[in-house]
Formats: structure tokens, C-alpha cells, sequence
């Protein structure tokens, strides 16, 4: 298997990221002089089955929240391609964005500021109704109960306006609207975030039932470690940009190979944990603006070596027992 | 730092070039024909096209325009032909006068209009917040050009403190006494509107920066609330008013066109009224090109001092 | 049937939490006086034709120079003799006609331009910015004159370059905010749900922009007024024989000294219209601007205002730890509902020890901390009650200035995003010197020596280096460690640190959590430490206290209560959070929301979402019972409680 098919794996795929990247700055100035790039996201590859929940997992500046705008067409590659279900995904989103919205869909992170303040719920939600389905004013009205219902809403809160609502109700609102128009594939960027605990365990709840009601797949990106354990069938954790390591929920958090990952998880703080792990310097990302050539994750690292300062890992550098968990790291941990 | 200036007035070089051109286009833009204009209107179609010759208007507009910024570079504007001098050196001439009037109003209208923002915001809803804000309000309602008159009603005709009109007194005093005794109702007159837009201003920057995180921080490390106000609440919100102030100083010169109008100050602006009056067009051209280039100077003054303050603009 | 029932029940509702814009705008009594005055003028500026008036252009030289009040002429005559009030109403009518198109088409071709730059961006953007600057770089009025200059005087070409000198201005601020807009989600998803780049800028972003486009036509329309009058003035606008303020008054001038009232009366005239345009434009300003609306201009005072009324204030509790909180209730009063924040809430503090206040956003757990050392922004807040003990003296007691020397040295705080908590406009050196020569009388070397030591403190690598930096030159976790420095300054007796590390990412914040421990262990400094996490709860805090709509509904010490919960809502709270390595766990939801705190039930504020619920709940006070030392649940029918109470 060579380095660009790393991350597949056999099964149904229905998105495709293959080498994907994608750059920030780095055009020209009025006066020659180069303006600064940054890589928000590098050598990216990844599959994502149908049906499956797709946790992605990473640190601020860890370009996932790139990687969920690339997904739905939002942003669009700089290198790479992205296929969903055998068709280029660049390509239609330029060609026929329409066409992309009626597949994948996005939940956003702030569930108030993701509502125009100045429309009613209603507009909100027959907004993909009218542009993305050919339903008239009969079925779309049939279609907004269903939607609703579907997310715990009752039917009166169609003609209010987004600030008469609280995160969580809000957030269902957002979800309704990415189901709307019937995706197959909902990008989920953070959607638990910015809500109370008590309300985000009632949203989680909810994501799941309707991901069984209507047959979806998620990609379900979070800084939270335990939430996306708790609902991914695979993990890919994210590190400056690149993937860290990707393989099955269970394999990845009960044997990580990336030391990252297990940083991660040793520094995520549980009721009833008193030793969290700390790294003893203040040890932070390298400068995006000056990438180290080697592994990013060296500067931080207790188990990196000369070769990690001058070579960069492939991301299939490392294996775990499992076929499909991978870990771009010349040290991988051994298995505990 | 240096290097931010060397960028900054390099930056300001297209700036200026775009100031001859558009200042260019608007005189190429005059209906009617020049010539005609200056020879009048019995003047043979021969000398008419002898003269558009002489003037370079036969010529395409782009080497119209390649000319005159030439002759621009060498200092010369052409000849005003209502005065029969260059326009260079009038303009040069009155636009030390406006200099000294606007100079002085813009730095009036920064000190008040500072100092009665602060007070006002920190009194807020009190009696000097009330006051101040209703000044506020009747300077930017007052006609500028009226007022002058009021004042000259008042200062001039009834208690005869000022003199009404010129700079200097026409026999005689040419020093600085005589100077500021002319100079102080037209630069309180120009420098009242604002004064008030400044305090406005300043009054909501500090409100909005008093309500600042780092300001709970300030006031939980203990500082006096003179600390808080002066040093920490002061400096962030000049960071918003400073570019005001450089806005300001185009109204303040725009409006010293009025307020020299009325007082009867020797400078670029009433120079500019009668230039239009009297379509001595290359006068025109001349002031408003050193008045614009000017300003741009001055909003550089302006971006540079707010760059100092502020090291995120670095 | 249902659907008039909902509707009615929802209506009134509606408009108590928001009353209408007009509605709004008649509170403000200048506002009304402005819009009066302005109706007034206009209207009769309207009837011009139907009133009683001389013809305003007949000459009568015969009669010139009439005074005010004069037999058939109200207000005199001029130099031709023609009748002022006349001249005044008519002339009033074509300023405020010149006035306000400037105005529409100014608003109109500068918010278009706006907009588009605004929301393309990129080459677009950049295209008309550039233009529009070129205009800007003009002063004002110059360009008008210009502009006059080229067109030749006269009415409607002032009109023009008043319009045109005035489009930068729309365009520049409609800009600014159609560039925030369109970064903000609403527009991505907008996107999302199918909508063409036309549909989301003209259906999407023009109504929130609209507000704006208002505002600034409302503020500016007194200014294009005094604009045109002023090039009128200058006799480059209106021509004889037709009259507009401006003219009237350029044609008063030459009289001045003669006959004052021909100049003074039109310049009354502009001055009374242009007020009362700005003050009803103030008026609009203030109900359209949301960050207006909502009071959030109010300036708060230093100090929190205490308010304890004639309720007794209570002794310190006989424990005496070294921060001692009685009964303190704090309450804001928005809009006329008083929220209670905080009502009531007891808590002792060791020295050394760690106590954690954990709850859910509104609970009331930061307005606790912020409520001890008076931070709670007056107006609207204020603490209505109780007391909290610093080592024995009453802190909502003692003069401002006792306070001011306690902050930052007995009690010191640390907030939780520190790129907002920290000065963006000093260096860090600047503001940590400054926290430690408050408090010490240090000389202006061993502040420095000082300030680079705590640094060190904190494990900042390169100290003395960076002193010298700003803020945003730091990364999140570094600037935290300045804001922790800065409350070590002065060797505070206790710390209160509001969400220290909410802001941070995970493995930064357990760096701070480790930091942070390992500093009151060597220090013996007590920390009040509030968190929504019970996770972190875990690491740091010894004992624990939960809030819920502003009470503690459980205490105790933190292993106790995280093995058995008394109250169902800490046990709740708990359980709704997913823990790492248990992913089979399934989600136990609270159902439904907090209770908003200036309208909360009688009896347990948690009833509604309790799965325990009985009829008692819902009545009187339910008494925070201690059942054992440090051990406390608001709860009539606790759990795991084996009986003891």
C-alpha cells in the first residue's frame, strides 16, 4: 500500500479526500514580495464510509474546521481531490453548488449566529426547501412538520425569530435546516460546543436517533475528546494541519501510536481524574508562518529522535493491530 | 517603526498621483471651450485655435496630462489669468494663511473636544454630561458661515473686542499680538463643528472601551479609577479617535472656506470662491490640488500616530 | 382552534419583552421634541402653496428693509423688499428638497457600492476601496467645489456634489459592516440552503444592513442641509431669483450691519431644522443600534453599589476561613425586572485550600466571583444583601479605597479569556509593573527584577524577553500565565479565577490546571475556582459547591460528590457528560431549561426538569441542609443518602 492510500479502506466510501490541501495567503504583492502562506491543511487523506460517524479531532489551528469547509464546498482545495460517491466534489461545487447542498450538508458551530436574526424560523427553513427541492408550497409545508418533529420542535416556533430561542433550541433549528433538503452526509463542526453540558448531551441524543431514522453518515469534528469517543465509529485525530493518526474509535483510544493522541487523552481532564498529564515546558505549535521540515509534533514530543527534527512521517508511518489505524509517527507508542 | 513610515509614505506616492489625475480629468471635464472663455466671445475662429495650440489643447488628454504633471514637478501651475501671476505663488501665499487658520482650529477642536468627550463619559447622565451633550449637539446644528456673523454682530459691531474682518490690521501691526487678535473669532468659528464631532466621538470610544474586560482586570489589579480612566481607558479610545481627527482636519479646511469667505481672510478658500466665480480655472486646479495633497500629508501624520499608539497596526 | 389560542397566548408576550421602535422612540422626550419641531417645519413647508403668502420673488423697493414685525410683513422685508416669511417658507422647501435627495442619493449609490465591495471582496473590494479613497483624500467640501466648479453654480449641481462628496461616507461604513456580515454563519448557511450570491447579499445581508443604512442617512441629512445652504451661501448654489436658506442668508450678509435681521432669521431657520433633524436622528440612532438598546453603552462605576436595604447584615459564620460569603445576593435590574443572580449564596474559603463553583451558564456562578470584590458593572447590577468576610472585615462595608488596596493584592482574579482581560495597547512588562508597584513601594529596578521573576514563576521561557511584548504577540496559554503572574503579584491571600482555562485548548489547559496547583501549594493561597467542567472540577478542588438559578444546591467535597450526588441535579449534571473510555455510556439528558432568575418558581428552582419531583418541591423555601462538616444539598428528597438524613 503506498502513502496515498494510507487512509482508505475497503467498504462502501462515500467521500473521498485524497491528498488534499489547502493554502491561505501566499499570492503576490502589488510590489513583488511574496505575502506570507499558511497551510491550514496538508497531505490530507481520509475515506468516509457510508453510514458511518467519522469523529475528527484536533487543537485549535489544527485545520479542521478547514477540512469541514472543504467537505461541503464552502472553501475549495488548493491541491487534491475530494470525490463524494464516485463524483469530483471540487468540481461541482463550482459547476453546480446546488447539486453539492442537496448532498452534504454542514451544522455550524454557534447555533444563534448560524440564524439570520432578521427572519422567522419559517423562512429559515423553506429556504433549502425552495432551492434545492422541487417540492411546491403543499409539500414544503408537509416537509417543515416533518422537520420539527424530527427535532423535538413544536410546530408555533415557525413564525419566531432566532433571538426568542436558547443554544439548544437553536441548534436543532440548524440541524432541521441541514436536513432539509434530505443530504446523505452532514459535516457536524462543532455542534455541541457552544452549549451547556446539560443541553449538549440532549443534542448528541438527538444527532444520533436521526442519523438512524434517516440512514445519514457523519463527519463529526470536536476539540472534545470524550464527546466524539463517545459517538464516532472512527477517529482522526488532526495536528498542525496533517493527520496524526486515523483508525477505528475503540482501537484509537484504547491503544493510541500517536504520542499526540495520547497527550490528548491524558490531558483531558474527567470527574473523578487528578493526575492530569502536563507537559512539563510551555510547549506550543511551531509557527505557521516557519513549519519545522520535520514531524510537527517533535518540539513537544518525549519520544522524538533525530530522524523526527529532519524527516516528516508518512502519514501510514506507523500500524496498529487493526488494519484501518494508522499514525504518521516514526515512534509510535507500543501497544499497553 | 521606521520602516512602517518609509512604507506608509511610499504608499501615499499613488495616492498623490491619483489626486493629479482625478483633479486633472475634472478640469478636462469643463464644458465649454477655454479658449473662448479667455479670448471671449467675438474672438475669431483663427486666434481661437491659435491659442488651443499655445495652451496644448489640441493634444490627446493623456499627453494633455504628461505635460502638465510635468510642468507640475517644475513648479509651475500655470498663470492665473484674473491676477496675471503664477498660481503657484498665490496659492503658496494663501494657503499659509489658511494654514495658520485651520492649523489653529484643528488643534482647538482637538483639545475641547477631547477634554469634553472624557468628562462627558465619565459623568455620564450627570449635569456636565447633560450640558456638554446639548452644546454638542448645538455646535454640529449651527451653520458655521452663520455663526461667523453672529459673531461679528456680537464682537465686532456691538462690543467691539475683534476686529471683524482680514488678517492683520491694515495700518501698522504685522506681529503675532495683532496676529491672534484677528485670528480668534474665525478659528473659534471654524472650530466649533468640530469640536462637537470629536466630543461625540470621544464620549461613546471611552463608554464603549470602559466596558472592556482589561478594564475589570485594571480595577481588579486595584488601580485608582484616575488610572483606569487616564491611562488605561484614554489610550485605547484615542486609538479610535485619532483618525477622526485627520477626517476632522478635511472639514475643518473645507470649512475654512466659508469662514474666510465671512471673515474676510486672505486665504486658499476665499481665493477658491472667487476662482470659481471668475472661472479662473487653473487657480482652481492649483489650490484644490495643494489643499487635497495637503490633507493626504496630514491623514499620513494621522495613521502613523494612531500606528504608534496601537502596536497591533504594526 | 389551537393555532388562535397559541397566537393569543404568544402576542402579548412578544411585545412586553420588546416594545416597538416607535414606541421606543417617543420615551426619548428630546427625540419627540425633535421630531415635533421637524414635522412642524415640514409641514408647513408643504402648505407653502395653500398659506397666505406674498409672492416670495415680487421686488418692492418701496418697502425694503422693513423690520421684523412690521404692518404685512411678519418677519420684514429684504433689500429688494420682497417679504422674509415668504422668502423663509419657500426657501425652506427647496433646502430641505435639495437636503434630502442629496441624502437618498447618496445613501442609495454609496450603500450599493457598499455592499457589493463588502460581500465580493477580494479584486472588487479592493477596485472601489481604492476609488473610494481617491474621493476621500479630498477634504469635503474642496471637492465639492470642485465639482461646482466644473458643472457651473447653481441649484441642482450643488445637489450633485453634495450627493457625490457624501457617497464615500455610505460606502465606507456599509462596507465595514457588510464585510462582518458576510463572514458571520448565517450567510454560510444561507449558501448552504441553495441561495445565488445576489439572493443572500439582497435578502440575506441587506435587511441587517438596512439599520445601519438608516442611521447614517438620519445622522447625515442635517449635514448634506448645512452642505447645501453652505455653497448657497457662497452663491454657488441657488441663483437668484430663487431662494434657498443659504442664499437668503449670503444675500443677508452684505447688509449685516444695516440690516441684521435678513441674515440672522434664515440662519435661525437652518439651525432650528438641522437640530431638530439631529436630535430625532440621535433619537432613531438610539433605538435602531442594538448595542444601544440594550444599555450597553451605561458606564460602570469602579465599585459594585451596595444596596443592603434594612435587612440585617449576617456575621461571619463561625468556621473563619480566611474568605468568609454570607448570604450575598446580587441583582440586576434590566429593563424593569430585577434578575437575582445571585440570591443567596454561603461559602467559606481555607486558607490553602481550593474551593470549585461549578454550574451551567446563568447560574449565577460568576457573578459570585465578580460580586466579592465589588466588579459586578453598576448600573445595572447591585448587591442587595448579605456580606463577605475577608478575614473578618465586611467587604461590601469598607470605604472604595480599602477596597482598591485589597484588589489585586489580598484577593486577586484571573479571567478567562485573557487576550480581552489583558490592556492590547501596553506591554506585558507595562501592566504586570504596574500591579506590583500599585501594591509595593518598589523602586522602578526591583519592580522589574520583580515582574521578570514572576515570569519565571509562571514558566514563561525567555522572561526578561518578554517583558517587552504585547498581548497578541503571545499565544493563548502564554497570556494566561501573564494574567496569573500578574494575580501572584502581590502575594494574594486568595485567588478568584472565573473559567481560567474555558478558553483554552485541552492540553494548554491542563498545563495552566497543573500550574495553578502547583503554585497554591507552595504558596498556601486559597483559590475560588469556577468552572462549568467537573472535569477539571476533578483536578484542582477540593471541595466543591453546584449552582443552579442562583443558589448552591449541593456542597461537599469533590470525591464525595462526584461518587454520590445528593442533589438530582449534580447527580444530572454529571451523568449528561460523556467520560473518555466510557463510550458505550449511554447520554443521560436533562430535559427542558433553567428557569431565567427574574422569574423563578416557588420552592426548588430545579422542579420543572427533576424526574423526583413531588408536590412539596414546589412550594416555600427549600433550605440548604448540612448534613455533615462541609457536606450540603438543597434538596427535600436527596439521593445517596443511606438513610443519614
Amino acid at each position: 500500500m503506498n502513502e496515498l492510500h494510507a487512509g482508505k479502506s475497503g467498504g462502501d466510501t462515500l467521500l473521498d479526500i485524497e491528498n488534499v490541501e489547502r493554502i491561505f495567503g501566499g499570492g503576490r504583492k502589488l510590489f513583488g514580495g511574496k505575502m506570507p502562506a499558511v497551510h491550514a491543511v496538508q497531505g490530507l487523506t481520509l475515506n468516509v464510509r457510508r453510514g458511518e460517524t467519522l469523529g475528527v479531532v484536533g487543537e485549535s489551528g489544527c485545520g479542521k474546521s478547514t477540512l469541514a469547509r472543504l467537505v461541503v464546498g464552502l472553501d475549495l482545495p488548493t491541491a487534491g481531490t475530494i470525490t463524494f460517491d464516485g463524483e469530483d466534489l471540487t468540481a461541482l461545487a463550482r459547476r453546480n453548488r446546488n447539486a453539492l447542498a442537496r448532498k452534504v450538508q454542514y451544522v455550524f458551530q454557534d447555533p444563534v449566529a448560524s440564524l439570520n436574526p432578521r427572519k422567522t424560523i419559517r423562512t429559515i427553513l423553506e429556504a433549502p426547501l425552495k432551492h434545492l427541492t422541487d417540492l411546491d408550497a403543499r409539500g414544503r409545508e408537509r416537509r417543515l412538520e416533518e422537520l420539527l418533529e424530527a427535532v423535538n420542535l413544536a410546530p408555533e416556533f415557525l413564525e419566531r425569530y432566532p433571538h426568542e430561542f436558547s443554544g439548544g433550541q437553536a441548534q436543532r433549528i440548524g440541524i432541521a435546516r441541514a436536513l432539509a433538503a434530505g443530504p446523505e452526509l452532514i459535516v457536524l463542526d462543532e455542534p455541541v460546543s457552544a452549549l451547556d453540558v446539560s443541553v449538549q448531551a440532549q443534542v448528541l441524543n438527538l444527532l444520533d436517533a436521526l442519523k438512524e431514522k434517516f440512514g445519514l453518515t457523519y463527519i463529526f469534528i470536536s476539540h472534545d475528546l470524550s464527546v466524539v469517543e463517545s459517538v464516532s465509529n472512527r477517529v482522526a485525530v488532526m495536528y498542525f494541519g496533517r493527520m496524526a493518526e486515523l483508525g477505528p474509535a475503540k482501537e484509537i483510544f484504547k491503544h493510541p501510536l500517536h504520542p499526540y493522541t495520547d497527550l490528548l487523552m491524558r490531558s483531558a481532564p474527567a470527574p473523578g481524574r487528578h493526575d492530569l498529564l502536563s507537559e512539563d515546558a510551555a510547549a506550543e505549535l511551531p509557527d505557521p508562518y516557519n513549519p519545522p521540515p520535520g514531524c510537527a509534533f517533535a518540539a513537544r514530543c518525549p519520544r522524538k529522535s533525530d530522524l523526527c527534527l529532519s524527516a516528516r512521517p508518512a502519514p501510514d508511518a506507523a500500524r496498529g493491530q487493526d488494519e484501518n489505524h494508522f499514525a504518521a509517527c516514526h515512534h509510535p507508542l507500543p501497544r499497553a | 517603526m521606521a520602516a512602517y513610515i518609509a512604507r506608509r509614505l511610499l504608499a501615499a506616492i499613488p495616492v498623490l498621483f491619483g489626486l493629479t489625475i482625478i483633479v486633472f480629468l475634472i478640469m478636462a471635464m469643463i464644458p465649454g471651450d477655454p479658449a473662448t472663455a479667455i479670448l471671449g466671445s467675438y474672438a475669431t475662429p483663427e486666434n481661437v485655435a491659435r491659442l488651443n495650440r499655445e495652451l496644448g489643447l489640441d493634444k490627446t488628454l493623456f499627453e494633455q496630462y504628461v505635460i502638465w504633471i510635468g510642468n507640475l514637478f517644475q513648479g509651475d501651475l500655470g498663470r492665473s489669468y484674473t491676477l496675471n501671476r503664477p498660481v503657484l505663488d498665490e496659492v503658496l501665499e494663501r494657503f499659509s494663511a489658511t494654514l495658520i487658520l485651520a492649523g489653529t482650529s484643528l488643534v482647538l477642536c482637538s483639545v475641547f473636544g477631547l477634554l469634553a468627550g472624557i468628562v462627558s463619559a465619565v459623568r455620564q447622565y450627570g449635569w456636565a454630561d447633560k450640558i456638554i451633550t446639548l452644546l454638542v449637539l448645538v455646535g454640529i446644528s449651527t451653520p458655521s458661515f452663520w455663526l461667523g456673523l453672529i459673531l461679528i454682530l456680537i464682537f465686532a459691531v456691538n462690543l467691539r473686542l475683534f476686529p471683524a474682518s482680514g488678517m492683520y490690521a491694515i495700518y501698522g501691526g504685522s506681529d503675532l499680538p495683532d496676529l491672534i487678535h484677528h485670528l480668534t473669532l474665525p478659528a473659534l468659528t471654524l472650530s466649533v463643528v468640530a469640536t462637537g464631532v470629536i466630543a461625540r466621538l470621544t464620549r461613546t470610544a471611552m463608554l464603549e472601551v470602559l466596558r472592556q474586560d482589561y478594564i475589570r482586570t485594571a480595577r481588579a489589579k486595584g488601580l485608582s479609577e484616575r488610572k483606569v480612566i487616564y491611562k488605561h481607558a484614554f489610550k485605547s479610545a484615542l486609538v479610535g479617535v485619532v483618525p477622526v481627527i485627520g477626517i476632522q482636519a478635511g472639514f475643518v479646511i473645507g470649512g475654512a472656506v466659508y469662514i474666510e469667505t465671512v471673515f474676510q481672510w486672505p486665504g486658499i478658500g476665499s481665493m477658491l470662491v472667487t476662482a470659481i466665480s471668475t472661472r479662473d480655472l487653473l487657480l482652481v486646479q492649483g489650490g484644490v490640488l495643494v489643499v487635497a495633497a495637503a490633507y493626504v500629508l496630514f491623514n499620513l501624520f494621522a495613521d502613523v500616530v494612531q500606528t504608534l499608539l496601537d502596536p497591533r497596526l504594526r | 382552534m389551537t393555532d388562535t389560542t397559541q397566537t393569543v397566548e404568544m402576542k402579548p408576550k412578544r411585545t412586553s419583552a420588546r416594545p416597538g421602535t416607535l414606541a421606543l422612540l417617543l420615551n426619548n422626550s428630546l427625540a419627540t421634541g425633535g421630531l415635533i419641531v421637524l414635522v412642524a417645519i415640514c409641514l408647513i413647508a408643504l402648505a407653502a402653496p395653500l398659506l397666505p403668502l406674498a409672492d416670495p420673488d415680487v421686488t418692492a423697493p418701496v418697502d425694503r428693509l422693513q423690520p421684523v414685525f412690521s404692518d404685512g410683513h411678519l418677519l420684514g422685508t429684504d433689500h429688494l423688499g420682497r417679504d422674509l416669511l415668504s422668502r423663509l417658507i419657500w426657501g425652506t422647501r427647496v433646502s430641505l428638497a435639495v437636503g434630502l435627495s442629496a441624502t437618498v442619493i447618496a445613501a442609495f449609490f454609496g450603500s450599493l457600492l457598499g455592499l457589493v465591495a463588502g460581500y465580493a471582496g477580494g479584486r472588487v473590494d479592493t477596485l472601489i476601496m481604492r476609488g473610494i479613497d481617491m474621493v476621500m483624500a479630498f477634504p469635503y467640501i474642496l471637492l465639492a467645489l470642485a465639482i461646482v466648479a466644473v458643472l457651473g453654480p447653481g441649484l441642482l449641481n450643488a445637489l450633485y456634489a453634495i450627493a457625490l462628496v457624501n457617497i464615500p461616507f455610505f460606502a465606507r461604513n456599509i462596507r465595514g459592516i457588510t464585510l462582518g456580515l458576510s463572514r458571520r454563519e448565517f450567510v454560510d448557511a444561507a449558501r448552504l440552503s441553495g441561495k445565488s450570491p445576489a439572493q443572500i447579499l439582497f435578502l440575506e445581508i441587506l435587511p441587517n444592513v438596512l439599520p445601519v443604512i438608516v442611521i447614517t442617512m438620519s445622522t447625515t441629512v442635517g449635514w448634506m442641509i448645512l452642505e447645501t445652504a453652505g455653497l448657497s451661501f457662497l452663491g454657488l448654489g441657488a441663483q437668484p431669483p430663487q431662494a434657498d436658506l443659504g442664499s437668503m442668508l449670503g444675500e443677508g450678509r452684505k447688509i449685516l450691519f444695516t440690516a441684521p435681521h435678513v441674515s440672522v432669521i434664515p440662519g435661525l431657520m437652518i439651525f432650528a431644522l438641522v437640530m431638530s433633524i439631529n436630535l430625532f436622528g440621535d433619537g432613531v440612532r438610539d433605538v435602531l443600534d442594538p448595542r444601544l438598546r440594550a444599555g450597553s453603552l451605561t458606564r460602570p462605576v469602579a465599585r459594585t453599589a451596595v444596596e443592603r436595604g434594612d435587612a440585617p447584615v449576617p456575621p461571619p459564620s463561625g468556621k473563619g476561613g480566611v474568605l468568609d460569603v454570607r448570604d450575598m445576593r446580587t441583582e440586576f435590574e434590566i429593563g424593569g425586572s430585577v434578575y437575582k443572580a445571585v440570591g443567596g449564596v454561603d461559602l467559606t474559603l481555607a486558607a490553602g485550600e481550593c474551593l470549585g463553583i461549578v454550574g451551567e451558564s446563568g447560574s449565577g456562578k460568576s457573578v459570585t466571583a465578580m460580586s466579592i470584590m465589588g466588579l459586578v458593572p453598576t448600573p445595572p447590577g447591585r448587591i442587595a444583601g448579605g456580606a463577605a468576610y475577608l478575614d473578618g472585615e465586611d467587604l461590601f462595608a469598607v470605604s472604595d479605597r480599602r477596597i482598591r488596596k485589597l484588589r489585586g493584592s489580598a484577593v486577586a482574579y484571573v479571567f478567562q479569556d485573557p487576550l480581552s482581560t489583558l490592556h492590547p495597547l501596553f506591554t506585558v512588562g507595562d501592566q504586570l509593573r504596574e500591579a506590583i508597584g500599585t501594591h509595593q513601594p518598589l523602586s522602578a529596578a526591583e519592580v522589574k527584577a520583580r515582574a521578570i521573576e514572576l515570569l519565571s514563576l509562571v514558566r514563561i521561557p525567555n522572561a526578561k524577553e518578554r517583558l517587552s511584548a504585547y498581548p497578541h504577540e503571545l499565544s493563548g496559554g502564554m497570556r494566561q500565565r501573564v494574567c496569573i503572574a500578574m494575580a501572584l503579584a502581590n502575594d494574594a491571600k486568595v485567588l478568584i479565577a472565573d473559567e481560567p482555562t474555558t478558553a483554552l485548548d485541552v492540553t494548554v489547559q491542563s498545563q495552566i490546571l497543573t500550574l495553578m496547583n502547583g503554585l497554591r501549594r507552595d504558596r498556601n493561597a486559597a483559590i475560588l475556582f469556577i468552572t462549568h467542567d467537573f472535569g477539571v472540577v476533578s483536578a484542582i478542588c477540593d471541595r466543591v459547591a453546584v449552582m443552579y438559578a442562583g443558589r448552591i444546591v449541593e456542597t461537599g467535597r469533590t470525591n464525595e460528590v462526584l461518587a454520590s450526588p445528593q442533589h438530582p441535579y449534580t447527580a444530572k449534571l454529571i451523568e449528561c457528560v460523556p467520560v473518555l473510555g466510557e463510550p458505550e455510556r449511554r447520554l443521560d439528558a436533562i430535559e427542558g431549561r433553567p428557569p431565567v432568575v427574574n422569574n423563578l418558581p416557588d420552592g426548588c428552582a430545579f422542579a420543572d426538569r427533576c424526574g423526583r419531583v413531588r408536590p412539596e418541591c414546589r412550594s416555600g423555601e427549600i433550605a440548604l441542609v448540612i448534613s455533615r462538616e462541609d457536606r450540603g444539598v438543597r434538596c427535600l428528597y436527596p439521593l445517596n443518602t443511606e438513610g443519614a438524613a
